[in-house]
């Protein structure tokens, strides 16, 4: 069952110049990125920095209002509703931030942080509250007797267990989860992924996570969006993604990716240069300037590749890659050169990992 | 057998602050050779950075590096230089490279210019040639357009930019070591990547050592030839990169490993290392990592454990060595006990 369905999401931040505040441009931080989650699956959002996945994951809960698109939860338009509307909504949808330290209130004890939504939405009050603060301590395995305690007392991973704490007190459906484990060591981080999935499992979560380490995506999602400047150029089961994946940029994002075993020496493909700046972004393909695609051409400057089905439930974004609903008179008249059945083979990363490690 | 380029022994370097003496490095002996990739691995708090800085005592106060420590680099203990002849290691035969390459680097003055200063300062050129000395390293090191770049300042570069022109400066006195302190913690993979190959790509040319130090065990695995584990301020486990992987003796480093997920791995869930790192001011007597080790017994409450011999080359600090049928029966950590909160 859909429980969030995003479509043409679009968030362009103005670039403002001058003591007026001209606009003079915008960023285009999000640019037109549709996705659905399933209620109680992990869709997860990677990319570099810059690539607009926290933009996204905000502007999914309107805590950045978005400029265009729409937000379907649960059968409500997110996008549409009026201030108490949505308070009343965001009970079903929480977020739990990257930075365990400056997401939590330094002046609250950790009992008052997450008992707060439980006052703000009317759950639960006196006894009630301090029961239901003591049991939602006890779930994230933080002791009860902590709560009289401020934040500065706890380490990393215990705050980010206060966080999660706080986004079920109000028992949702939906959390996005904002880089949830990268301020943390690794083995905390293991410690937190495994009670992130505990809790989807005990109570049927859904996750939108949003995260730039690959292997612990892997670890914890159920399907992956790649971002890049600002566009989803690849959606796939986690097992196709990074068993074979399409686009040049998630084979390189991958191959990047250091192998905690000395015995592995993969192809590592190198891309040149840097992201390029989201207030102007390249023309076409957002990704061609950088690109190693076989068949790359001029058209891949002109033409904006939809987001096509190109294997059962495996997305991408590249008109080289067959098949494609862009014509090749559309892009011969675009100035292409190379038919699109001269395309890359998908690559087997995680293959070619198992070859090398059962010698 | 020629010495070791850099060797540290028994470095204790000590902190002290309001709330006790945090004994952060607590008795580290490593070495590096020359032309050799060595990794320092550990979490926050283990006291990998503090070693690196105390290397060119660059620990200031309340902070000290404690008497009977040694630090010998190329037949001098460093330790013991006075200030001028410091300066002249620093930077001319040691060089480091920071992990935050925005802070690393001054604002105010354009690339060119803060590396140009290394050049004039350590090796007395003019002005116009440390200029086109500058030039030249930003090109050695991969930035397209050295020539304007070098006019530009740290804001107008992208994060892996700024990393290369800290390398580039790091390698204008062609340096015997550069230390590195989690060099590409704050770039993207796709460009740590390329910062990875570029350091290889270095000592490969131009035969420098680098001490890695990460807590990244995948950078490890692809760049280092050997790998020391840090743990609570001391060495607990140092191997080749290949033994430490195939044959991880000590159960912290066999934690980290477990904790780590593969790209390509299949586990249902992640091994854990319960609990957290005790503060440096109350390292517990005897086993530092006791109360969060499946295999401790009372030996490892009273007795603090030595670096055992395991193998050729590879060491480690654990009572497991001497009774090595104790592996057989794991139990639950004191740590992660009823009653006692996880981390």
């Amino acid at each position: 069952m859909t429980l969030l369905s995003v479509r043409d999401l679009t968030k362009h931040f103005p670039i403002k110049r001058g003591i007026f505040g001209q606009v003079s441009g915008q960023v285009r931080a999000v640019d037109g990125v549709s996705f659905d989650v399933a209620a109680g699956e992990t869709l997860a959002l990677v990319g570099e920095s810059g690539c607009g996945k926290s933009t996204t994951g905000r502007a999914v809960l309107r805590l950045i209002e978005p400029t265009s698109g729409s937000v379907q939860f649960d059968g409500n338009d997110v996008l549409s509703l009026g201030a108490g509307d949505l308070r009343r909504l965001r009970r079903k949808m929480q977020i739990v931030f990257q930075d365990p330290f400056s997401s939590l209130n330094p002046r609250m004890s950790i009992g008052a942080i997450v008992r707060e939504g439980l006052t703000i939405h009317g759950l639960a009050e006196g006894a009630a509250a301090d029961a239901r603060v003591n049991q939602l301590l006890e779930e994230v395995g933080l002791r009860p007797e902590y709560a009289s305690r401020s934040p500065h007392e706890f380490s990393g991973g215990q705050r980010q267990r206060v966080g999660i704490a706080r986004a079920l007190s109000v028992e949702p459906t939906f959390i996005v989860c904002d880089e949830p484990v990268s301020a943390l060591d690794v083995s905390v981080q293991a410690q937190v992924v495994n009670l992130l999935q505990d809790l989807q499992r005990d109570r049927g979560l859904a996750y939108l996570f949003i995260a730039h380490d690959l292997s612990v995506v892997e670890h914890i999602a159920n399907r992956v969006a790649v971002m890049y400047l600002g566009h989803i150029v690849e959606l796939a089961a986690v097992d196709d993604l990074y068993g074979t994946p399409i686009m040049p940029y998630t084979q390189a994002l991958l191959s990047a990716v250091p192998a905690p075993d000395p015995g592995v020496k993969r192809e590592r493909i190198l891309l040149a240069g840097d992201v390029p700046s989201p207030a102007n972004p390249p023309s076409g393909c957002v990704f061609h300037p950088r690109c190693q695609h076989p068949a790359r051409d001029a058209a891949c400057a002109t033409i904006v590749p939809p987001l096509e089905e190109k294997a059962p439930g495996h997305w991408a974004a590249c008109i080289k890659q067959p098949p494609t609903t862009v014509s090749w008179e559309a892009q011969k008249e675009a100035g292409g050169t190379n038919p699109p059945d001269f395309f890359l083979p998908r690559a087997a990363l995680h293959r070619s990992v198992d070859a090398t490690t059962a010698h | 057998m020629t010495p070791p380029l850099l060797e540290i022994d028994n470095l204790h370097t000590f902190f002290y602050t309001d709330n006790g003496v945090a004994r952060s490095v607590d008795g580290v002996s490593l070495h590096v050779d020359a032309g050799e990739t060595v990794g320092v691995v550990g979490e926050s708090g283990c006291g990998k950075s503090v070693t690196a800085l105390s290397i060119l005592r660059l620990i200031r106060p309340p902070g000290r590096i404690e008497a009977g420590s040694a630090i010998r680099f190329e037949g001098k203990d460093l330790l013991t230089l006075d200030d001028k002849a410091i300066r002249q290691v620093r930077g001319n035969r040691i060089a480091m490279v920071f992990q935050e390459p925005m802070t690393a680097l001054n604002p105010v003055f354009t690339v060119g210019d803060q590396i140009a200063e290394v050049a004039r300062i350590h090796a007395g050129m003019s002005k116009r040639d440390a200029m086109a000395k500058a030039i030249e390293m930003l090109r050695l090191v991969g930035i397209p357009a050295p020539e304007q770049r070098a006019y530009e300042y740290p804001h107008q570069l992208s994060g892996g930019m700024r990393q290369r022109v800290v390398i580039a400066m790091a390698l204008v006195m062609n340096p015997a070591l550069v230390i590195a302190d989690e060099p590409t913690t704050a770039l993207d993979v796709t460009i740590q990547a390329q910062i990875l190959e570029l350091l290889a790509d270095l000592t490969r040319r131009l035969g420098t050592s680098i001490l890695l130090i990460t807590h990244d065990l995948g950078v490890v695995a692809e760049n280092c030839s050997r790998v020391v584990v840090m743990y609570a301020g001391e060495v607990v486990e140092e191997a080749t990169t290949p033994d430490l992987f195939a044959h991880p003796h000590h159960p912290y480093t066999e934690g980290l490993l477990g904790a780590m997920p593969k790209v390509g791995g299949t586990a249902e869930r992640l091994a854990t290392i319960p609990g957290t790192v005790p503060p440096p001011t109350v390292w517990p007597a005897g086993c530092r990592f006791r109360e969060r080790c499946a295999y401790a017994w009372d030996r490892c409450a009273t007795e603090h454990p030595p670096l055992y011999q395991i193998a050729e080359g590879h060491v480690s600090r654990c009572h497991l060595a001497a009774e090595p049928e104790r592996r057989a029966h794991p139990h639950q950590p004191i740590a992660a006990q009823p009653g006692v909160t996880a981390a």
